[in-house]
């Protein structure tokens, strides 16, 4: 009789694909404008706010959700240097998607020639929806369904004027080509995600700004879901924090990732590379995602890297990988992170408000 | 609202997909199906690189109907790599002064929405000032 081991419940379940997978290519953006926190301090609280970042990314007037997974996506694709005929699936993760009805995952399948011999979905689970679609698209790859899959996790994140996300609500993101382990500039040796029902943070229908349980969103949300999907990928894995050269986690601020790190063992060292949120800002679903490009475009054949994001609501998607020699000559094929954060026109809170669309104009 | 016209023309203002000559090798930027070099039947799809240099420019700051929410913005005769002349709008600009000759590359962008808030999103390309040479 055939056994089925992943349907039966019993803890510490790798998502681990019957075909070896990988990351083919991978890409990031960040847009060129940035405001400092400074400056949402000096117009909502006389400037004696305590500030979370430094600055976080803007996008332009003529950016939005689908314009910025289209560049990533364009990265990803030069790194992997592959025909776009080959992607099977092309999703898109994000919480800021231009239209409430009307794929932001046909836009870019069709930009980047994918089309139409493709799937394509849009993925929404707050900040861990790009993880979401990189889990997915390894299992379209490991199941022999697709060659490519191209997982997105992009956003332009909204924060209430004057509201505490307004200082780190930024803009970015990143797109992975999800391919077979022996093409891969990094292998994903395995997944794990950890999901409950927690009201920390959310939107409603037709509202424009999203609401948050304040404290709330620590212990039970931020903490809880990351250091249990960290904890159980690295128990099946047989790892310890000391395995990996580097680690990321998903960043709403510095400290949050800073002390997530610490619970399970991991060092500033190991965090450092990453952790890009005090000089983008919280870029939501794509956060985790950006940050591991800021990784792969610094990391050595052989370094083992862990991802950790968390999605409010809410829930996390752990991965475990390996930095493979193709990485050396690839990541040379599309401009690094650390080149789109380096180009950076500083803008004023009166700019922010008219490139964010507060202003009505009729 | 022109949704017909913006669906037929997608390809070419999402990637700037042209055509080039089986006769001449002529690259053609937007496609046209006959080559404006030779005269001849062009129909094969190109696809263009998205490098050029700026021809010539100038900024609006009274924009026509649809473009109001971006003006000021720059407008270019950008001279692509392949040879064609196109005009569209730059972008990313920051505080860089335009410069006749500047090197340029393709972004799709958000070009306006086909009417008022409820209409369709127009993408296509613009030009921004070039990123970094790890791409070229």
């Amino acid at each position: 009789m055939e056994t089925y081991p992943n349907t039966h419940p019993k803890p510490n379940v790798l998502l681990k694909p019957v075909i070896s997978v990988g990351v083919v290519g991978y890409g990031a953006y960040v847009p060129r404008y940035r405001l400092p926190a400074k400056e949402v301090a000096r117009i909502w609280s006389n400037g004696v706010a305590g500030l979370p970042i430094k600055e976080k990314a803007v996008p332009g007037l003529d950016e939005d959700v689908i314009t910025m997974s289209l560049e990533a996506a364009r990265n990803a694709l030069a790194r992997a240097a592959v025909s776009p005929d080959g992607i099977r699936a092309v999703w898109v993760g994000s919480e800021s998607h231009p239209y409430a009805v009307k794929p932001t995952s046909t836009i870019v399948a069709e930009a980047i020639g994918a089309a139409p011999h493709v799937q394509a979905a849009d993925m929404e689970f707050a900040c861990k929806a790009g993880s979401e679609a990189m889990v997915m698209a390894m299992g379209m790859v490991g199941s022999g369904m697709g060659h490519y899959a191209l997982a997105i996790g992009m956003d332009t994140a909204q924060g209430k004027p004057g509201d505490a996300l307004e200082y780190t609500a930024g803009a970015g993101g990143a797109a992975y080509l999800i391919g077979p382990a022996q093409e891969s500039l990094a292998t994903i040796d395995g997944a794990f995600s950890y999901v409950t029902d927690t009201p920390d943070f959310w939107r409603r229908e037709y509202q424009r700004y999203p609401e948050h349980g304040q404290r709330f969103t620590g212990e039970p949300a931020y903490f809880k879901h990351i250091t249990e999907a960290a904890a159980a990928l690295m128990s099946a894995q047989g790892t310890t924090p000391k395995d990996y050269k580097y680690a990321v986690f998903h960043q709403p601020n510095v400290k949050f990732p800073q002390r997530v790190a610490k619970m399970l063992g991991f060092t500033k060292e190991q965090i450092a590379p990453g952790l890009l949120v005090g000089v983008i800002g919280n870029t939501y679903a794509g956060a985790a995602l950006i940050g591991t490009t800021a990784v792969l475009d610094i990391a050595e054949p052989g370094d083992r890297i862990l991802m950790v994001s968390f999605g409010s609501g809410a829930g996390s998607d752990a991965f475990d990988m390996t930095v493979t020699p193709a990485i050396l000559e690839r990541r040379e094929r599309a401009p690094k992170t650390r080149d789109y954060i380096a180009r950076r026109t500083e803008i004023d809170y009166g700019t922010y408000v008219r490139y964010r669309g507060k202003l009505a104009m009729r | 609202m022109e949704i017909s016209r913006h669906w037929r023309l997608k390809k070419q203002r999402y990637s700037l997909v042209g055509e080039v000559c089986p006769h001449c090798d002529a690259k053609i930027f937007p496609p046209r199906d006959v080559c404006p070099q030779c005269g001849q039947e062009a129909k094969t799809e190109y696809q263009f690189s998205g490098r050029g240099e700026v021809f010539s420019y100038t900024t609006i700051y009274d924009a026509p109907a649809g473009y109001e929410e971006t003006a000021p913005y720059t407008v270019a005769i950008v001279k692509l790599a392949e040879g064609p002349m196109v005009t569209a709008q730059l972008t990313d600009l920051g505080k860089e002064p335009v410069q006749i000759g500047m090197p340029v590359e393709m972004v799709t962008r958000r070009i306006r929405s086909d009417g008022d808030e409820r209409g369709m999103l127009v993408y296509g390309y613009k030009f921004r000032p070039v990123l970094t040479n790890a791409a070229a």
